[in-house]
């Protein structure tokens, strides 16, 4: 997994609440069985029209607004389990994801792909999202060892993150790496199991 | 203080906590499916790490498959490239996989519940977020992405933080008519869609109580439409009688022991939840969603809601429904029975039991497909085939069908299905499709009126099943 330490990029502000997963990456795209390729796909449906036309009115088409950050409505990444997700937003190029809420799933899918979850309060995403809107140009700054996110000389607020997780995304480790690592411990465990 | 069902199957599995971090939780049982494995079992192959517990893992193939002429190649290339990497994975590991066509073949969380793979006090996942479905048997299980197939597959072990608590308890009498779906339509319609986002969900009360194995699987597969990463109920005698007997069920003395240490697992009197919720049983109809998402759920005598918001407002323009209007009479030209939701038996027979004797509306085209195999062939072997058939309907074949798009079975754009799935999403059936949640019988009646129509003037009528 590639690591994570700071990033100052412009951002996307795509203003819209309880993102699902099926938005994201709709489901007749899953047939794959790598990786590879899911980032051409992602909003596909709010991306292009039906004829395969771009939707000039969806933000991703507005060649003002670039960036590795991605600034969303509350309840990103609900419903389906699919990581698809979370390879599909990277694959396009992100990597920040800030939102009031993250469904739990998601979350998870995110961190195990070095994709960085920036949960920030109600208020401070609303700020934030007017300022990108009237302001293409903003940089954001996400530091991680520090948990802050803010514009330079403007307004910041501090994350939460899961202190493993965080070590894990500065290193770029993996949960694999750690379960292998403790093999007796959970052999140890399977002999007291009744299943 | 005493424990909940939730704290005592999660502190069973603990393997080991990290100092300010998650705690590595054993697993029990991994479920996997085609679409969200084969990334899992390249990853694996990369690292060169190997499987390290495939008995303890089931497969079968559900979400990319046809429900029809199954006993031909599938035609589509990537779907049919899916499949045979799942049996190719499957063999190569030693894993037992029910693919297309063999008898126990079905939807992952149709499947491995009536084959009593599932069973209560254990730990669950699979690469599908309805994997909750299985707490029905007081199990903790969950979905997982692909990541964690792998770390699954590596170590038979997750690193979690554990949820908190969530109790939704319902108690009274349901209303004739009132069905297991309902119930959880109207509990989401009530918290909305994140009240459970960090929560693992007890469902109580003895609405609970007295549903069927089947009903309560209905209503915790629904658990991740409020966030909740998964629902459970107490095991009890309805639980206990369900698994007895099954493939993989406990036999003989094993399976009295086992009740036995079943019986401690309900939640103790003492014990607390983070967060509590009450419902009454009586102020529960038959239920609808009219927006795009699962809470967005009215009584189906009710009118649409009026809010301001952006979302909402996106909402019904993309269902083409205006707020403060009823969906009574709304023409309907689909309707799918199916999905890891409602798609067993008891589903069947009150569709069958509301069709008998009526017949398909004209403008109607009506799937209705069978969660598994064996879902299939009590169909048959209960004369419902006939009833369906007599009343214009056809009979497919098992697999998740046109509960996510994926597979042949979609909704064509602009439309409205009256769906007996999980999810309403923009496009979940298919590119512009418009679907509306509801139980089977609210299902049944619009394939036969050909549109919404208020089954609550009819219920006191109807026979309970
Ligand atoms: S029926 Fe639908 S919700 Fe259930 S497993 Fe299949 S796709 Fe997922």
């Amino acid at each position: 997994m590639e690591k994570f330490t700071t990033l100052t990029s412009k951002a996307i502000p795509l203003d819209i609440a309880n993102v699902d997963t099926d938005q994201i990456i709709p489901a007749r795209f899953l047939k794959a069985t790598d990786k590879k390729g899911f980032g051409d796909n992602v909003f596909r449906d709010w991306r292009f029209n039906k004829d395969n036309s771009e939707n000039p009115t969806f933000i991703l088409n507005n060649s003002d607004y670039n960036g590795s950050i991605l600034v969303a409505g509350d309840n990103f990444g609900c419903g389906s389990s699919r990581e698809h997700a979370a390879w599909a937003l990277v694959g396009y190029g992100f990597k920040v994801i800030v939102s009031s809420f993250f469904a739990d799933i998601f979350k998870g899918n995110a961190l195990n792909n070095g994709l960085l979850p920036v949960q920030v309060s109600e208020v401070f995403l609303a700020e934030l999202m007017t300022i990108i809107q009237k302001n293409p140009e903003t940089k954001l700054n996400v530091n991680l060892q520090l948990q802050v996110i803010g514009i330079e000389g403007s307004i910041s607020e501090h994350f939460d993150i899961d202190p493993y997780k965080k070590t894990c995304l500065i290193n770029g480790y993996d949960d694999i790496d750690y379960l292998l690592s403790k093999k007796e411990l959970i052999e140890a465990f399977e002999t007291t199991r009744s299943y | 203080m005493g424990k909940t069902l939730f704290d005592k199957v999660w502190d069973a599995h603990v393997v080991d906590s990290i100092e300010n971090g998650p705690q590595i939780l054993y697993i029990d049982k991994h479920l996997i499916h085609e679409v969200t494995s084969p990334q899992a079992f390249n990853e694996l192959r990369d690292r060169d790490i190997s499987i390290f517990r495939p008995n303890q893992i089931v497969a079968t193939a559900d979400h990319n498959t046809p429900t029809e002429n199954q006993h031909l190649p599938v035609k589509d290339e990537l779907s049919r490239n899916q499949l045979t990497q799942l049996s190719e994975n499957c063999k190569a590991n030693g894993i037992t996989l029910y693919e297309l066509g063999h008898k126990y073949n079905g939807i992952v969380h149709v499947m491995a519940p009536e084959l009593g793979v599932t069973q209560p006090g254990m730990t669950m996942v699979c690469g599908d977020s309805h994997t909750s479905t299985h707490g029905a048997f007081g199990t903790i299980a969950f979905g997982i992405g692909t990541s964690q197939v792998a770390q699954v597959f590596a170590s038979q072990c997750l690193l979690l933080t554990k949820p908190k608590s969530l109790r939704v308890t319902v108690n009274g009498k349901l209303k004739n008519g009132v069905l297991p779906k309902d119930v959880i339509l109207y509990i989401i319609s009530k918290l909305g869609t994140n009240s459970g986002t960090g929560y693992f969900c007890e469902y109580a009360g003895d609405v609970f109580e007295n549903m069927s194995m089947e009903g309560r699987m209905t209503v915790c597969n629904m658990s991740i439409e409020m966030g909740a990463r998964g629902g459970m109920i107490a095991p009890d005698e309805t639980t206990y009688n369900y698994i007895k007997g099954r493939e993989f069920a406990p036999k003989g003395d094993a399976f009295d022991q086992k009740v036995a240490y079943w019986k401690t697992l309900p939640t103790d009197k003492d014990a607390q939840f983070d967060k509590e919720y009450t419902f009454d049983a009586e102020d529960i109809e038959p239920m609808i969603t009219y927006g795009t998402n699962p809470g967005m759920g009215i009584k189906i005598s009710e009118f649409i809601p009026t809010k301001t918001d952006a979302s909402f407002k996106k909402s019904l323009e993309y269902m083409d429904f205006e707020a403060g209007e009823s969906l009574i009479n709304t023409p309907i030209n689909y309707v799918f029975i199916g999905s890891c939701t409602n798609s067993r038996i008891e589903d069947f027979r009150v569709a069958a039991n509301y069709i008998k004797g009526k017949q398909k509306a004209d403008n109607v085209t009506a799937w209705l497909v069978p969660g598994s195999k064996q879902v299939e062939t009590q169909i048959i072997d209960e004369g419902l085939k006939t009833v369906f058939e007599d009343a214009g309907f056809k009979l497919r074949q098992p697999g998740c069908s046109a509960c996510l798009a994926m597979n042949d079975d979609k909704i064509p754009q602009g439309e409205y299905c009256v769906s007996t799935s999980n999810r309403n999403f923009e496009g979940r059936q298919g590119q512009g499709a418009r679907t509306i949640l509801a139980s089977p019988l609210v299902a049944a009646a619009t394939a036969v009126a050909g549109k919404i129509v208020d089954i609550t003037k009819t219920i006191e009528t109807l026979e309970t099943v």
